[in-house]
């Protein structure tokens, strides 16, 4: 969807709407809000991994100085959860704990250090229970599961599905490859912490301010939870201090703070610590993944099996549609004619992961990305060729449904091969210097809501009024990717004017409509295809009266620089003001709407719910490393990435995108880990929730980023836009691994690449062993028997053959 | 956020006042300087004096100068003015890298010279919040019974991490102790102890006033750190060394330790394998082999400690390395 017209704003990298408040410090986050009358919250969090609750005894915290209420799981008993099949968690555990952290009690007192000094006070009376720390455990039979949902034990969910007829691809390969991967767990590490501001007021309804990504989905479970009607119930999302996928969740606090404040009648405030962020994570899953590929002798991939397993840690999240898409698009960027897929989640007793930037495909990514290394490494081909050579094409469906229509990777390759002098210096440079490459793809937002309704994805009100002020209404959600400047710029660019005069009301569930959040970068396409059509309409609107006025044909008529006017003539025409008069002396109130919902899936089997997308986006990344082989370390000196974004909207936030993917990509290649430690009490704690301890890369550490950006416009996205946000991170993992190899000759088959790793795979290969770090096996997953499904090839029609057709596809 | 608990503050203006305080505010008062190891101590209740006595308006506590008899650094004197200080960069260049190398510049500006020189020894299992520790049952460093690091430990393990400090001992410096009963000089080594709980031989009425550091007179000097981030981060790994040669042989050297055990560690064979030896790859070879051996790290750092152990030898060897090439 897109307009013909020559732009004047899209595509050019103009300012953020936001950035003056930003720079100088006047964002109001959640944290900055203070109400008169205003309480402060604070959690008291389990000490142990996995206990039944035998008793709470809250009365002499309740006694304490300054205290009003204290609130446990007796008060808030129905369960929550973001996706309809795992609404499995309480804003308080009401008679079990999962985790170190997990909230048992709140305590609302007129001071956080009254709070915090009462949550001492409160006695818990625990029966411990065996906690569950790690894959292999969560897969072993379980005397006291940590749910009573889920497939089996604590295997919270099983997947198994086949593309094609795989056992005849791999008989047709000349060479099969199987190797095992690990992708360790990791977190977003928003600068802001979670904060939330509750006020239930004299009217009886509820307000609250909160640092979320997803204010439609908060409304949702607050009306569950509370028994209220929606109506009554308002969400506010407040800029977020970063996202990044761990705010896209509904929180324990966001539900206790409302529950307070109705109880008190003040308003109520929480902001988490640092250390309760870590227990909120909703992070990457740790994930072990098998890797069977069958390939002819040029490279071209016959056959694919993929094996996962995620540590899903306490609780549902988006674990099930985590576990698809560890295996939903390995197909988008190569040609991969037949496909297993076999997945597994379980839960364990540590914070619950979730989706974090990449959701679900950075692992299989990093194994696929990797294992391609190897093959072209053991075929003698150019790792770059092999990738090149075997592209899926533009506007094709793959063998398990999904439907890719532009397709630049083959031009990100080119750019990225060029730029780093791949073909002169890959494999030829000194020990220890050496060259790396890997592509990725990711979703231009999923194709279906999180829950089951046919109503639009997104939705945008527009009101011009008679001084010429436009103002835009929309659920859409600031989490500094710039979705609010997104919106101004594409009605600015439709009307003709300054994209700093546009009013927005964003991320408010009673002013706007509804946008479903940020999350699965599909807010500039979703939400940008909406505010076009009501954009449009105005643009309509007004034109005809202006027309009428100056006694032209509304095609005469042009909008731009805060004119209307004759595009023939441009001297005869009016301000936008006036136009803005003509169209509501015509027409009445000028408003407009319009809304999206994304193309129907062409999958029809259960479980092609995850993977389409009106879009994908391409990465290609070349990594440039020196290893110092007597210690193991090394460092990233340069990196070269190519996105094929489409169309730009906005060329300074896209380039922002892009670099601030490869910052925390790189981040998670080289260090960060959400470790875990199973103490001799046989208790699971995180090892060490501190920005200080928890290693993430700083701006210094930053090597120098070149950056192309590639434009093969979708007929899907908003002047062809297609996402930005999460693909660019993809690629970084697999081609520092990659790039190690190329120096040294070993394998680090595991996320984070550390110094220690690489010293012991050198250590090894000088021992004869083989030169490789990572896990020696896959667990044995009690995988059902798949699903089989003819791929488009062999004439399919997106059914499995042997399974009842779900509703669309939808996840059970 | 996390609150800092009450406490009474004082902010006395002589060191004869702060001690009069300590002296009658007892075990419940700390003397505080720049914070930046305190007040974050103070948040996860690791440490929770009743009562603060601030040294920053202390005159004589802040003063650095530059004499005939070396360098005398104040123990309130801020760590950035350290490293902009037109002697000490020329005297001793190796220190003020080390200096540089602590923390962030923000926390430099804040963080000071005694502050780093009497840093709280570290641990992951007491560098924790409460809540975090209350869930492991605590530590025996603060309100528990074990040591987590090696629970048949004796004593307590946690790591000497002053990155200032195994070079300052390797450039000789001494320390100034000032108490009611008056004061005492030490050479600075001796004011550690290798226990993470008393890891220092300071008495609590005593008030560190002064480090000092006589003259090159012919010492050369290196410090080098292994941690994760080049932006900031505690080392996990450190080794401060000094030679004084003659001609082309060492006569004398001082091969320091840090982040390897709860006090610095002196590599006395290391030295003595060097005495009377040009430093040459062979030299800095059979010495780093031998630092090696006394370098024990324990898991309760950044990086694995078999790994960091490994890297013992190649980090002495750097150090040094620096040296060989002039210092």
């Amino acid at each position: 969807m897109s307009s013909r017209r020559p732009t004047r704003i899209v595509g050019r990298p103009f300012t953020r709407v936001d950035g003056a408040a930003k720079v100088t410090g006047q964002t109001k986050f959640a944290d900055d809000l203070a109400l008169p009358r205003m309480l402060h919250c604070k959690l008291l969090r389990a000490k142990v991994a996995h206990a039944r609750i035998l008793a709470i005894d809250v009365s002499k915290a309740l006694a304490a100085p300054g205290v009003v209420a204290v609130a446990t799981g007796r008060d808030l008993p129905v369960p929550f959860g973001i996706l309809p099949v795992s609404q499995d968690e309480h804003a308080l555990c009401p008679d079990r704990v999962r985790y170190v952290g997990d909230p048992v009690a709140a305590i609302a007192a007129t001071s956080e250090d009254a709070a915090f000094d009462a949550l001492d006070l409160v006695r818990v009376e625990y029966e411990p229970l065996p906690p569950v720390g790690t894959i292999e455990e969560g897969l072993a039979p379980a005397a006291v599961p940590i749910h009573d949902h889920g497939d089996q034990g604590n295997i919270h969910k099983l997947v198994a599905m086949q593309f094609g007829d795989v056992d005849e691809g791999f008989a047709r390969a000349d060479r099969v490859y199987d190797n095992t991967y690990f992708y360790e767990g990791n977190t977003h590490l928003a600068l802001e912490q979670h904060a939330s501001v509750a006020d239930f007021g004299p009217d009886g309804k509820l307000t609250l301010w909160s640092s979320t990504q997803t204010p439609h989905y908060v409304h949702r479970a607050l009306a569950k939870v509370l028994g209220m009607p929606a109506s009554r119930i308002r969400v506010i999302a407040t800029p977020n201090g970063g996202g990044f996928g761990g705010k896209s969740d509904v929180f324990n606090h966001e539900i206790v703070v409302a529950h307070l404040s109705r109880v008190t009648g003040r308003p109520v405030k929480i902001c988490l610590t640092r250390e309760e962020v870590f227990y909120c994570h909703r992070g990457r899953h740790p994930t072990l993944m098998r890797v069977r590929t069958g390939v002819k002798k040029d490279g071209a991939i016959t056959a694919l099996h993929f094996q996962t397993a995620l540590d899903g840690g306490g609780y549902g999240s988006y674990g099930v549609a985590s576990t698809y898409y560890t295996g939903a698009l390995q197909t988008v960027t190569y040609r991969v004619p037949t496909y297993r897929f076999e997945g597994a989640r379980v839960f364990t007793n540590k914070p619950p992961c979730g989706p974090k930037r990449g959701h679900g495909t950075p692992q299989p990514r990093f194994a696929l990305e990797a294992e391609l290394d190897r093959i072209a490494c053991d075929l003698g081909l150019d790792p770059a060729a092999i990738r090149r050579e075997h592209l899926q094409p533009a506007n094709s469906l793959t063998a398990n449904y999904l439907r890719v229509g532009s397709m630049g990777l083959g031009a990100c390759i080119d750019k990225v091969v060029a730029a780093s002098g791949w073909k002169k210096r890959r494999g030829k440079l000194p020990f220890g210097r050496g060259l790396g490459i890997a592509c990725s793809s990711y979703l231009t937002g999923a194709g279906l809501p999180i829950y089951w309704n046919q109503m639009p994805q997104s939705g945008v009100q527009l009101k011009v009024d008679r001084g010429g002020g436009v103002t835009v209404f929309c659920g859409s959600t600031e989490i500094g990717q710039g979705s609010d400047t997104i919106l101004a710029a594409i009605v600015a660019e439709i009307l003709g004017i300054d994209p700093l005069d546009i009013r927005l009301v964003t991320g408010d569930t009673d002013l706007t409509p509804v946008d479903l959040g940020s999350y699965s970068s599909r807010v500039t396409l979703m939400t940008g295809n909406a505010a076009i059509q009501a954009a449009e309409r105005a643009r309509e609107l007004i034109a005809g009266a202006v027309a009428k006025k100056l006694e032209l044909p509304p095609e005469r008529i042009g909008f731009a620089e805060g004119r209307v006017f004759d595009v023939e003539n441009p001297e005869k025409g009016m301000t936008f003001p006036e136009a803005a008069v003509a169209g509501e002396s015509l027409h009445g109130t000028l408003g407009t709407v319009g809304h999206y919902r994304p193309p129907p899936s062409a999958g029809r089997y259960r479980g092609a719910g995850v993977g389409p997308s009106p879009a994908y986006s391409y990465s290609a990344a070349v990594v440039e490393v020196e290893v110092d082989p007597e210690t193991g370390i090394y460092a990233v000196p340069k990196i070269w990435i190519a996105h094929d974004v489409g169309k730009c909207i906005n060329a300074a936030l896209v380039m922002g995108q892009v670099e601030g993917s490869v910052y925390m990509g790189l981040g998670e290649a080289m260090m960060e880990e959400m470790a875990y430690r199973t103490d001799a009490n046989r208790n699971v704690v995180h090892k060490f929730p501190s920005v200080l301890e928890y290693k993430s890369p700083t701006t210094l550490e930053m090597p120098e980023v070149e950056t192309f950006l590639v434009e093969d416009p979708d007929p899907n996205g908003p002047y062809g836009a297609k996402e930005v946000g999460q693909g660019p991170l993809l690629p970084i993992p697999p081609a520092v691994a990659n790039a190690v190899y190329d120096a040294v000759g070993v394998r680090v088959d595991e996320v984070p690449v550390t110094p220690e790793k690489v010293r012991r795979a050198l250590k090894a290969k000088a021992q004869g062993k083989p030169a490789r770090v990572g896990p020696e096996r896959f667990p044995a997953v009690p995988y059902p028997e798949p699903i089989h499904v003819r791929t488009p090839e062999e004439g399919g029609d997106g059914k499995a053959e042997d399974a009842p057709v779900t509703a669309a596809g939808g996840v059970r | 956020m996390m609150r800092l608990p009450r406490f009474r503050y004082f902010a006395p203006t002589s060191v004869k006042e702060a001690l009069r305080i300590r002296a009658g505010e007892g075990e419940s008062a700390a003397f505080v300087a720049g914070g930046t190891d305190l007040y974050p101590n103070m948040k996860r209740r690791q440490q929770t004096p009743k009562t603060v006595i601030g040294l920053s308006r202390i005159p004589s506590l802040a003063r650095l100068r530059a004499g005939a008899d070396g360098l005398r650094i104040g123990s309130a004197v801020p760590l950035s003015e350290i490293e902009n200080h037109r002697k000490a960069r020329r005297l001793f260049p190796a220190l003020v890298h080390a200096v540089s190398e602590i923390s962030t510049p923000p926390l430099r500006n804040m963080g000071t010279l005694g502050g780093n020189v009497l840093l709280d020894t570290r641990c992951n299992y007491y560098d924790q919040n409460y809540e975090w520790r209350q869930a492991i049952d605590f530590c025996m460093k603060k309100d528990g019974t074990v040591c987590w690091v090696a629970p048949g430990s004796p004593k307590c393990l946690a790591v000497q991490s002053a990155d200032s400090v195994p070079i300052l001992i390797a450039l000789r410096a001494r320390a100034v102790l000032a108490s009611p009963g008056g004061e005492r000089e030490i050479p600075l080594e001796e004011l550690y102890a290798n226990d993470g709980i008393r890891y220092l031989t300071k008495r609590p009425d005593e008030l560190l006033t002064e480090i000092r550091i006589p003259p090159p007179d012919g010492w050369t000097a290196s410090y080098r750190k292994l941690r994760r981030r080049g932006a900031f981060d505690f080392p996990v790994l450190a080794v401060g060394a000094a030679v004084r040669r003659e001609g082309d042989r060492v006569a004398e050297s001082r091969i320091l330790l840090g982040a390897v055990a709860s006090a610095p560690v002196r590599a006395s064979r290391a030295e003595a394998v060097l005495a009377g030896r040009p430093l040459d790859g062979a030299s800095i070879r059979e010495a780093s082999e031998a630092a090696a051996v006394v370098s024990r790290p324990m898991d309760n750092t950044d990086f694995s400690f078999l790994w960091r152990k490994e890297m013992t030898g190649q980090w002495v060897g750097m150090a040094l390395g620096d040296l060989s090439r002039g210092g």
